[in-house]
């Protein structure tokens, strides 16, 4: 009997055994679930960077990279959106410890910075239509529409993702499925910027160089 | 405390309890990386527009920057540790990695050999004559 006893204390002393213990918490499940689905977004947009590598120089005769791109432009985007991501990362920390006001200014800040970014893409799109460089004009132009427009309607879908979760939180306050939705969102902003690097060094550095 | 017993997802809050932590960890982490990529995003807008490297190198210097300020992205924002909790989260960029690879590198080695061996329009225009 007192061997019983002391192995019952032993028992509760120590952590389950991983056959025991169950699933993991759906915390856990739904951020890795979601860490599955970002690699295969990337991998979509490797597929994407594949067929614009291919026909880069294939201008057809048309305006090619070195007339259309304009590197202080990209540069402003690039800033922009790496200081969302930070902010991103800020409005974490503030979910992380549950605070109300520090969220939501992490979330507008966020918000405002990559609204800033899309409506520079958006010029920088419609100043190249002026041009004539439509997306019809050259495989090139298609590839570079393609793939750069894929990743600013990514970050479309993110704005108004993050509107929706500000929406959620202010209605249902941080209850654990607005904590993960909320923690899912911050993974897909991080990967859209990890994109955004490989746009801006394939597409506008490379594509200039002589 | 059973929480110990499984691995992390990317970027998920710590599994030390926030008494125990230092209140600035988080921030300093990603106010690290926001620095490391600014420096990193810097160097890369210089390498393209220099003429003080080799222009040949160039190239290669930008994709060598590229895959670092990934790599910074991945660590300071998305927290993909090589910590034995995170091996799940790290096999699956590897494999996503993998393939990335595979799509890139196939197709680019598969379209240069096509453009290789496509035979010249003046070669072809002359078979047609010799008819």
């Amino acid at each position: 009997m007192n061997v019983a006893v002391e192995m019952d204390a032993v028992r509760q002393g120590e952590l389950l055994d991983i056959s025991e213990a169950g699933p993991a918490p759906k915390r856990i499940i739904a951020g890795f679930g979601f860490w599955i689905f970002l690699l295969s977004d990337i991998v979509m947009f490797s597929a994407l960077f594949a067929s614009y590598a291919v026909l880069a120089k294939a201008s057809a005769g048309g305006l090619t990279g070195v007339q259309l791109f304009d590197q202080r432009n990209v540069a402003m985007e690039t800033a922009l959106l790496l200081l969302s991501s930070y902010t991103c990362g800020m409005m974490s920390l503030a979910i992380n410890s549950r605070r109300y006001l520090a969220t939501f200014l992490g979330a507008v800040v966020t918000f405002l910075l990559g609204a800033a970014f899309l409506a520079l893409e958006l010029r920088e799109f419609q100043g190249m239509i002026a041009l004539g460089a439509t997306p019809e004009r050259s495989a090139f132009l298609s590839a570079f529409f393609t793939l750069v427009g894929s990743h600013g309607l990514h970050v479309t879908v993110g704005l108004a993702w993050l509107v929706l979760m500000m929406v959620q939180l202010s209605l249902r306050g941080f209850q654990d499925v607005v904590v993960r939705r909320l923690h899912c969102f911050s993974l897909f902003w991080h990967a859209l910027d990890i994109i955004w690097v490989l746009i801006f060094t394939v597409v506008y550095l490379m594509g200039v160089l002589p | 405390m059973t929480e110990m017993r499984w691995d992390v997802a990317p970027g998920d809050r710590p599994t030390i309890p926030v008494s125990e932590q230092k209140a600035s960890s988080g921030f300093l982490v990603y106010t690290l990386g926001l620095l490391l990529a600014v420096i990193l995003t810097v160097t890369s807008f210089w390498v393209a527009n220099t003429t003080a490297i080799w222009a040949p190198g160039v190239p290669a210097g930008l994709a060598v920057l590229a895959i670092a300020q990934m790599g910074v992205h991945l660590v300071f924002f998305l927290h993909i540790t090589t910590g034995p909790d995170s091996t799940n989260n790290v096999l699956a960029l590897a494999f996503g990695v993998l393939i990335v690879f595979l799509v890139l590198a196939g197709s680019l080695v598969i379209m240069a050999n096509l453009n290789e061996n496509m035979m010249p329009h003046t070669e072809l225009m002359n078979l047609q004559m010799q008819r």
